[in-house]
């Protein structure tokens, strides 16, 4: 167990050096020179070349690399040129934002996509089958920010419910926090809950059609007990994979439902770092949910290791 | 004491009331808010609210005081002394004295990174001649100097929190403005409070005020319409016949003080010389002469823009009444390029990926068609765009100027043999001669003349094809008064007031 966990520990350290290479690298493939994007509409010269010298955009790649991950390695992410803000202090204000946005999409996609899946395996070609279909088929190509602003439109402007955008911290009001999360939370979830429906009901037809699930409606077994306990039990493991690896995704931030529905979370900040060539906070951010992303897989490859006994031989 | 605590109680039941939020919505989330370093429209708009200039500007772009009282060139024009308003103190308590105006004005000129050295670069010296008077020396006479003092480089900030958060400033600004900074949440909000000990609070009726950035304009509309939001700034002109259909909301509009335009490399880089436009200025007046400015307006802004030719509208006392905009001509045109010998000259316009910007390049492609021309469009992204104007690697560029009060703000940076976003490339000595004299001379007629003689030269010579002046639109709730339109687009929020 501890040689596995050291191995795995061990790998991380290349993974996440190779990774920050990565982010440092493609980030000079990004056209525009930095310095003249921030330097405002006047781009005095003398502002150009302080912020060249600042952010050492003369100096060599090698050079500009070691500065940046020498920094990383002591924990200082760097500093926000634009607003002038440590990249650090950013990442802890839009963290539980992300979070919350990212965990409650989740639920309502797995809630939604789920029972959605289920029903239609089990009610195949059935109207319930269909509906279910069509559903799926329009959460996935439905694009984000157009059933955003209609929501917007619905439940803000004509019917006054729901804030129309904006976000409000849950512990200065808690229910301000949901209302201005619901919409978008339903936006990202309604997504994935169709991702989610579309593999649930193959998992499920699968397993429903296996021996072990004929064997147990042969024992006389409750069908509710056969689909929900035997089958899909059985057909869920892929399922989880996906919704983590989704999750994964939703961490990293949501770039449309943000803009849209004005979330201060990750996807907005990346985005509008990149166009102003905030470098800092780019990499910052990028290296961020790299790490995390990598972390998650680690105790993902643990959690298997403790479930399998298969894995420990 | 029974009356006493009623009196109290009422009091209090007063201010409760009165306790008001005004809630801006912004198109942009604004860059870093310290004066010396900011460079975007967009938090000009929040030091609005936030910190008090030595001068400001009126409806009719008049300089008028706000934290000076009054000023006095000297004799040579070499120096201007500026009176100060008694008794007014920063957030942090300290006071606005010329001290205090001596040591900002210096801030702006040496600290690293500042963006304000540019607009100060004549001024040589600054002396505190009293505790309310201030004297700035200029190696020459400078007629913008006024102008300048309305926007950032007029903005005072209090020198002992400046001394002591150095660089890191603009995370916590300390102003003499009507408000003071609570916080700010990048990309979300930022939250001023009313300043109690401001010198003109009896114009200040709100308790605070938060502004919020939102790109979207629909959704922005949506967060006025819905309620969240009192007023939100730059409409898009699409959305007016809807606000002006509901009788809750009022729209406000003024012409802006910048430009649209579309610059033309005449000799920035060798890529001019394989420019058709660079190279013939036949080619360039047969594609002025394609274009129908009105119906570029209706069609881009749906009518919500002033025609232009020059880098100020036609309605500003400095517009060159001698050359006055161009007709479209499609024969004249096609007869130009038949004299200069390419019927069908053929080059890219580049254009930033904002919706106006794309839709300017659409329309300028169909009409320059029917005169013979092949345009062909290369959106890119506004950071790669501004390099390769940078670099010269262009031949056309769709590019607008947010503007400044005075007409040398829109001119020099652009025109000017070694102006920064000369992108042009244009130099011209007799062109250079009147530029500078319409910086040094401060006499509006002399001033006026020169721009005259400036735009003439030109509109001959066509470094930038001025297409339009967008209006500045705002929409807000019908309960909300006192609103001034300046046309630098800034939100003033003295007089403002919730019905």
């Amino acid at each position: 167990m501890l040689k596995f966990l050291l191995q795995r520990l061990a790998t991380l350290v290349p993974t996440l050096f190779f990774v920050s290479v990565l982010i440092f690298g493609l980030q000079q493939l990004l056209p525009g020179d930095p310095a003249i994007a921030l330097a405002g509409e006047e781009r005095d010269p003398e502002t150009i070349r302080y912020l060249r010298a600042k952010f050492h955009l003369d100096e060599p790649l090698p050079v500009r690399y070691w500065h940046w991950a020498s920094g990383v390695l002591q924990g200082d992410l760097g500093e926000s040129v634009r607003i002038q803000k440590p990249v650090t202090d950013l990442i802890l204000e839009k963290l539980p934002v992300t979070i919350q946005l990212a965990t409650m999409a989740m639920l309502i996609a797995l809630v939604i996509g789920i029972t959605a899946g289920v029903i239609s395996a089990v009610k195949k070609d059935t109207w319930w089958d269909y509906g279910a279909n069509v559903f799926a088929l329009w959460g996935l190509s439905t694009p984000n920010f157009w059933l955003g602003i209609l929501l917007i439109l619905l439940f803000a402007v004509e019917l006054g419910w729901l804030p129309a955008s904006g976000y409000v911290s849950p512990f200065e009001d808690l229910k301000g926090n949901l209302a201005a999360m619901i919409m978008p939370a339903f936006v990202l979830g309604n997504a994935i809950a169709a991702v989610l429906m579309r593999h649930t009901r193959s998992a499920m037809l699968q397993v429903l059609s296996s021996d072990y699930v004929r064997t147990a409606r042969a024992k006389g077994l409750d069908e509710r007990v056969v689909i929900l306990k035997h089958a899909l039990r059985n057909a869920l493991i892929p399922i989880i994979t996906l919704g983590a690896l989704e999750f994964g995704t939703l961490l990293s931030g949501a770039v449309l439902t943000e803009q849209v529905f004005s979330i201060p979370g990750f996807g907005k900040l990346i985005v509008d770092a990149v166009f102003n060539r905030d470098y800092s906070v780019v990499q910052g951010v990028v290296l961020f949910t790299a790490t995390v992303y990598v972390t998650l897989n680690l105790l993902a490859d643990l959690a298997y290791f403790l479930v399998n006994p298969r894995l420990r031989v | 004491m029974k009356k006493s605590l009623l009196v109290l109680a009422v009091c209090a039941f007063a201010s409760a009331a009165t306790a008001q939020t005004l809630r801006i919505g912004l198109a942009e989330d604004p860059d870093v808010l310290d004066p010396t370093m900011a460079r975007t429209f967009v938090g000009r708009i929040v030091f609005a609210g936030l910190c008090d200039k030595l001068f400001d500007l009126d409806e009719k772009l008049n300089i008028v005081p706000q934290l000076a009282t009054s000023y006095k060139w000297s004799a040579d024009n070499k120096s201007l002394e500026i009176k100060l308003r008694q008794g007014v103190t920063f957030h942090d308590g300290e006071k606005m004295d010329a001290a205090a105006v001596k040591y900002n004005l210096e801030r702006h000129k040496n600290m690293k990174g500042s963006s304000r050295r540019g607009e100060l670069a004549v001024v040589s010296s600054v002396d505190a001649v009293d505790p309310q008077t201030v004297r700035i020396n200029l190696a020459a006479p400078f007629a913008p100097l006024l102008a300048v003092l309305t926007d950032r480089a007029g903005m005072m900030v209090s020198p002992k929190a400046a001394e002591a958060a150095g660089e890191k400033f603009g995370a916590n600004p300390v102003c003499s403005g009507p408000f003071k900074f609570v916080e700010r949440i990048a990309q979300d909000r930022m939250v001023l409070e009313r300043f109690p000990a401001y010198w003109d609070k009896g114009q200040i009726h709100f308790d605070r005020i938060v502004y919020q950035p939102i790109p979207d304009a629909t959704v922005r509309l949506a967060n006025l319409r819905s309620g969240q939001l009192d007023f939100i700034e730059r409409v898009a002109p699409s959305d007016i016949p809807q606000i002006r259909g509901d009788s809750r909301f009022k729209v406000a509009k003024i012409v802006e003080i910048g430009y649209q335009g579309i610059t033309i490399n005449l000799a920035k880089s060798d890529v001019s010389q394989k420019n058709p436009l660079g190279k013939d200025p036949r080619v360039r007046e047969a594609f002025e002469l394609s274009l129908d400015r009105d119906a570029i307006v209706k069609v881009v802004m749906e009518g919500e823009a002033q025609a232009g030719n020059q880098w100020v509208a036609p309605s500003n006392q400095y517009y060159g009444k001698s050359a006055r905009i161009p007709k479209r001509n499609v024969e004249r045109a096609k007869q130009l390029l038949k004299e200069a010998g390419v019927p069908n000259p053929s080059f890219t316009l580049m254009t930033p990926t904002s919706s106006d910007a794309q839709r300017i390049a659409q329309v300028v492609q169909s009409m320059a068609q029917e005169a013979g021309f092949d345009i062909k469009i290369h959106s890119t992204e506004f950071a790669t765009s501004l390099n390769l104007a940078d670099k010269g690697q262009f031949e056309a560029y769709v590019l607008a100027w947010s503007g400044r009060a005075d007409p040398d703000g829109n001119l020099h940076t652009m025109l000017a043999c070694k102006g920064p976003t000369n992108y042009a490339g244009y130099c011209k000595d007799d062109v250079e001669a009147l530029i500078n004299e319409s910086r040094t001379s401060l006499d509006p007629v002399r001033r006026a003349a020169a721009y005259d003689k400036i735009a003439q030269a030109v509109q001959k010579d066509r470094p930038i094809i001025y297409l339009y002046h967008r209006n500045w639109l705002w929409a807000h709730t019908n309960k909300l008064s006192g609103l001034r339109t300046v046309p630098d687009g800034m939100v003033r929020v003295q007089g403002l007031k919730m019905n």
